[in-house]
């Protein structure tokens, strides 16, 4: 496929490499607690890219110390929502700062169909482009069940 | 799925413990200095007076985890030792102070991954309504984790009295917590001895959760005037002469009044002095100040306490008010 050449959702952090283990998310974790980030768990069955604000798993978590705490969110957040896609986010509250550091999906459907590109016709021969996620043609919870 | 042709191939990630763990220790004096184990009983015994049986149990659970490791080095795997711990004996006699020791031993271990104290009491673990406590309870666990929880006067988290308490319900996450995730954290519990008794027996789930019951004796008057030496020399003063003896006989007459809470009455005895002192010079406006005289604290400082007037009134040979705990120390005065 040209739009989608590796058949997966591309978005955030280590999107192009192979799914992270279990270990490897949380020497990542470690790192984010290391530098005084919060992170916290996000999930959504809409990948659309300009999806920005995902559904929020709990609160943010803040004054951990270690990567276990994160790891079990995580691991409840999959049991909930096996099919959905799942992001940790690292908030950096730096004054000045502020933002979120760090964000990469950790959890993903079995098969993930990706976009197609949507071609509309508006004053005479101009087009307008957008993309439009297959899997939201199904409606919410039925997206990745099937 | 197929992987991206520019996908990194073999991605490992590195274990924990390998660039570490160059060779399996493989006798007690090895995985004692390699833990640095040894340095923290040191410093429990130097700088923490008086709690013998404490600090034996103590070795006694830093023993088992150094003999553990050995036991790990040469194939022989057991279950991890649960280390949940119940701290009980009457204010001020170092519940807190050796949960923060505990949680560093226990870090040189390698037992608890962080070593950091999470103290908490009832209000930070039980909601104020229906669906409060269990995300409440486990955000303090999260926090907890790679450490050493410390939960105080744990019970308040149990009150029969109100069958609708929320307290039930904090106690069985933690119940939860402590059984299956025993290798992310440590539970102590602190109280009073007779009332953590009558919350170990209404709930036979959390004493038998817990290895560990340490408590804590009172401080022998010998003691706590030794306390007393140490906290003043930290805050940088020292007893006159005179002052020794009278601070002692300070102690003789305060253990016995009401309201007696060992190492912490000292310190708040020891700041009143410090205010008495400071008066003391005020007034006496134009002299010249040297150290000497900044960090002396005199008899009269001492012998100004209501204690020497209010006491003579009362009995001293009353036995101390809440006297849960059999002390030989405090019995043979």
């Amino acid at each position: 496929m040209m739009t989608n050449p590796t058949g997966r959702l591309t978005q955030g952090m280590f999107s192009f490499l192979p799914d992270l283990t279990d270990a490897e998310i949380k020497l990542q974790i470690e790192y984010g607690l290391n530098r005084g980030y919060a992170w916290s768990v996000e999930y959504t069955d809409d990948p659309h890219p300009r999806n920005t604000y995902w559904e929020m798993y709990g609160m943010p978590m803040f004054d951990l110390r270690d990567a276990a705490g994160v790891m079990a969110e995580l691991q409840q957040c999959r049991k909930t929502f096996p099919d959905c896609y799942i992001r940790l986010m690292a908030f950096d509250s730096t004054r000045g700062v502020e933002t979120v550091a760090m964000s990469f999906i950790v959890n993903r459907p079995e098969r993930e169909p990706g976009f197609r590109l949507v071609r509309q016709e508006v004053d005479g021969r101009s087009m307008r482009y957008t993309v439009h996620s297959y899997a939201t043609d199904r409606p919410e919870t039925e997206r990745y069940s099937g | 799925m197929a992987l991206p042709a520019y996908a990194l191939k073999a991605v490992q990630a590195p274990a924990p413990e390998a660039a570490a763990a160059t060779e399996p220790p493989r006798t007690v004096a090895d995985a004692v200095a390699r833990s640095q184990v040894a340095e923290v009983l040191n410093e429990l015994d130097c700088e923490l007076v008086g709690l013998a049986p404490v600090k034996q149990r103590i070795r006694d659970i830093a023993a088992l985890l150094v003999i553990d490791k050995l036991r790990a080095s040469v194939g022989l795997q057991a279950q991890p030792p649960s280390l949940h711990m119940s701290f009980t004996g009457n204010p001020g006699t170092g519940k807190t102070t050796v949960a923060l020791r505990m949680a560093q031993i226990l870090h040189r271990l390698g037992y608890v991954r962080k070593g950091h104290l999470v103290a908490v009491t009832r209000d930070d673990l039980v909601g104020q309504y229906i669906g409060h406590t269990a995300p409440k309870t486990r955000e303090v666990l999260k926090k907890a984790m790679g450490g050493v929880l410390f939960i105080d006067e744990a019970y308040y988290l149990y009150r029969p009295e109100n069958e609708r308490d929320y307290g039930q319900e904090a106690i069985e996450i933690l119940l939860q917590v402590m059984e299956n995730q025993r290798d992310d954290l440590v539970v102590i519990l602190a109280g009073y001895q007779d009332r953590m008794d009558t919350f170990f027996r209404s709930n036979p789930g959390m004493s038998s959760r817990i290895a560990h019951h340490l408590s804590f004796p009172d401080y022998a008057e010998d003691e706590l005037l030794q306390i007393a030496d140490r906290m003043l020399a930290e805050m940088n003063y020292r007893f006159s002469p005179g002052a020794r003896e009278a601070f002692d006989r300070y102690l003789a007459l305060r253990v016995h009044q009401p309201h007696f809470a060992n190492a912490r009455s000292v310190r708040n005895a020891l700041d009143r002095m410090r205010l008495r002192q400071a008066s003391r010079l005020f007034a006496q406006a134009d002299r010249a100040l040297n150290a000497d005289a900044l960090s002396t604290i005199t008899a009269a400082d001492i012998l100004a306490s209501r204690v020497f007037t209010h006491n003579k009134t009362g009995d001293p040979h009353a036995p101390r008010p809440h006297h849960a705990v059999e002390v030989p120390a405090a019995t043979a005065q």
